[in-house]
């Protein structure tokens, strides 16, 4: 099938579906996370009744605002995007999405925007327990939307609770409850929210420290770090717990993109971890060529068999094993899979070309699709069929598109890492700090707060990239490469729409950081 | 209708009271029109709906789509 591509297609597709869900997740982490912070600020102002912290949270709930109006709706565009571009995906997994991106839309629809309006409009009208609980629930409806999206993408990364329809060739749900809760969408969930929460209070915590940088709004600023300085505390050491669930989680599930985002060629016992490295002969990844420049491992051996199976011992599949396969290890080498998946696609293919459909032959060729062993041993294998090739040379050579972008993987991996430690020195120091009444004095700190906070945005978009280039080539997991889901139409006007997004979205960031900025500088003040 | 009324105060008095929040609702609605009235209808037709009209029809060309490896 690869000889039958236009990669040019697949790779502006790729391309423009990036841009797009990068530009939309500037906005999101923002929203997720700055709003507990407000609900938070104001629980305070409802038990103590000080009218500082009332202005406080409006103050906020101004930035919050921006953000929230410059980027609602920002993905609805990669909803146009999977109908025009990667309408084979879209028919695939029409049945499984439908669920949670209808109860996405309705709770963000109803929660967010009814709550919202009290949030902004009910000061004054409505008595102060409800705003408050409006906060709160503009607060859980907004991470409630994000929910159903990482749900999406969850069954994307680990396929569950489905069966698939020979007849309609799409996924069908059969347990909602499994694709709800596989540990892959709650890892997702987990990981995703929390690490907004960091993004909001380096937020939070930077403009309070320009604030006092300026010397101006004193006493709002210590508030508002004081609540970040918590929040972002006990979010930056969640992140790095429930990250260390994620790594389990893809280990087993995903165990390549573990592999491409430690740079990890040869598997391993007592695999270390890779602290930092700069990579080099990334181009030829099954060779026994060096592919490190630098390398610096953790001091602790066998850390990444523990971050992967919970045991310092255990043996950890490099790229090579996953490709060429390691019969010690049960591990089948890449070329199998698709000789598996390629029987598959002949199943499928014969089962359509019969137009009979009471017939014997086409009853026996759809029980395949109900023989729960049929489907474990070649089935699951269905999407490395497009690979396939019956010369074993091409094959081998065709094997090699299954290992991700190694570099993408690598880097953006110790990105989010290295910075996620960052982000608990920080909060840390900050909560030292201010433990010790000295923190207006430490400019140098209140400078660090300031130019901390893209430092929360590059991690976040790093660890998409990982969640996302880490699993390439596949839309979903082992079923559905890119090669195969993307639409085929002239690329020259997907790269037209490429430039269009582009050229919108730069309006709207600019747009968010002239109006966000101008609300800063205007401080707290009585309308929004 | 008491209650209905003093729903739409609630918001009317809230739109009319907005300072930032006027440029941002421009902003939003703005983007709502080239979102759906532009990109939508000129940039991003369905491509199956367009292309088959029965959803047997769809199927068939995703399933060869699928398949494509046994044209070689």
């Amino acid at each position: 099938m690869i000889d039958n591509v236009d990669l040019t297609l697949v790779d502006w597709s790729r391309a423009q579906f990036a841009l797009t869900a990068i530009y939309h997740w500037l906005f999101v982490p923002l929203t997720l996370g700055i709003a507990f912070i407000i609900a938070v600020m104001e629980t305070i102002y409802y038990r103590t009744g000080n009218p500082e912290w009332k202005r406080t949270v409006k103050f906020w709930m101004k930035v919050f605002g921006i953000n929230f109006a410059i980027g609602v709706a920002t993905g609805i565009i990669l909803e146009f995007e999977f109908g025009t571009n990667w309408s084979n995906y879209s028919w695939f997994v029409g049945d499984i999405f439908g669920a949670p991106l209808a109860i996405e839309g309705i709770l963000a629809f109803f929660m967010e925007s009814t709550f919202i309006a009290v949030m902004f409009f009910g000061w004054d009208k409505v008595s102060k327990r409800f705003h408050l609980i409006s906060t709160w629930l503009t607060a859980i409806g907004a991470n409630l939307s994000a929910l159903w999206i990482l749900v999406a993408n969850g069954w994307m990364q680990h396929p569950t609770g489905m069966w698939f329809n020979p007849e309609t060739a799409r996924y069908e749900m059969n347990n909602f409850w499994d694709v709800l809760l596989s540990p892959m969408a709650a890892g997702k969930f987990v990981h995703t929210t929390s690490s907004s929460f960091i993004v909001a209070s380096l937020f939070v915590a930077g403009i309070s420290a320009w604030f006092l940088l300026k010397g101006r709004e004193v006493p709002m600023a210590k508030r508002s770090i004081l609540i970040a300085m918590v929040f972002g505390l006990l979010s930056s050491v969640y992140v790095a717990l429930n990250g260390d669930f994620s790594a389990k989680v893809t280990s087993e599930y995903q165990p390549m993109k573990l592999a491409a985002a430690e740079g990890l060629y040869e598997g391993t016992e007592k695999a270390p971890i890779m602290a930092f490295g700069v990579l080099t002969n990334t181009d030829k990844p099954l060779d026994n060529s060096n592919k490190f420049l630098i390398k610096i491992e953790a001091p602790i051996p066998g850390l990444l068999s523990y971050l992967a199976f919970g045991n310092f011992d255990d043996f950890v599949p490099g790229i090579k094993d996953l490709i060429l396969g390691n019969e010690a290890r049960g591990i089948l080498p890449a070329t199998e899979k698709m000789r598996r998946g390629y029987e598959s696609q002949q199943m499928l293919k014969k089962l359509h070309e019969i137009k009979d459909k009471k017939s014997e032959e086409y009853k026996a060729i759809y029980a395949h699709f109900l023989d729960k062993e049929w489907l474990e041993t070649n089935f699951k294998y269905f999407g490395y069929g497009a690979y396939y090739h019956p010369d074993e040379t091409i094959a081998k050579k065709n094997a090699e598109q299954l290992i991700p972008s190694v570099p993408l993987s690598f880097y953006s991996f110790h990105i989010m890492v290295i910075l996620g430690m960052y982000f608990i020195v920080l909060f840390a120091l900050i909560g030292f700090v201010m433990h010790k009444n000295v923190l207006t004095k430490q400019r140098w700190l209140l400078w660090i707060m300031v130019w901390s906070m893209p430092l929360g945005y590059i991690a976040s978009e790093s660890g998409w990239i990982l969640a996302e280039v880490g699993r390439q080539p596949w839309v979903i997991q082992d079923l559905m490469p890119t090669i195969t889901a993307v639409t085929k139409i002239d690329a020259t006007s997907v790269q037209t729409t490429f430039w269009l997004f582009a050229a919108i979205f730069t309006a709207l960031l600019i747009a968010e950081i002239r109006i966000m900025v101008t609300a800063i500088k205007d401080g707290p003040s009585n309308k929004h | 209708m008491a209650i209905l009324q003093r729903i739409f105060q609630f918001y009317y008095q809230g739109f009319k009271n907005m300072t930032t929040g006027k440029t941002l609702w421009v902003i939003i609605l703005l983007k709502l029109f080239v979102m759906f009235a532009i990109l939508k209808v000129f940039f991003f037709p369905k491509y199956l709906d367009t292309h088959f009209s029965t959803n047997e029809e769809k199927a068939n060309h995703v399933v060869n789509e699928l398949i494509q490896n046994n044209k070689q």
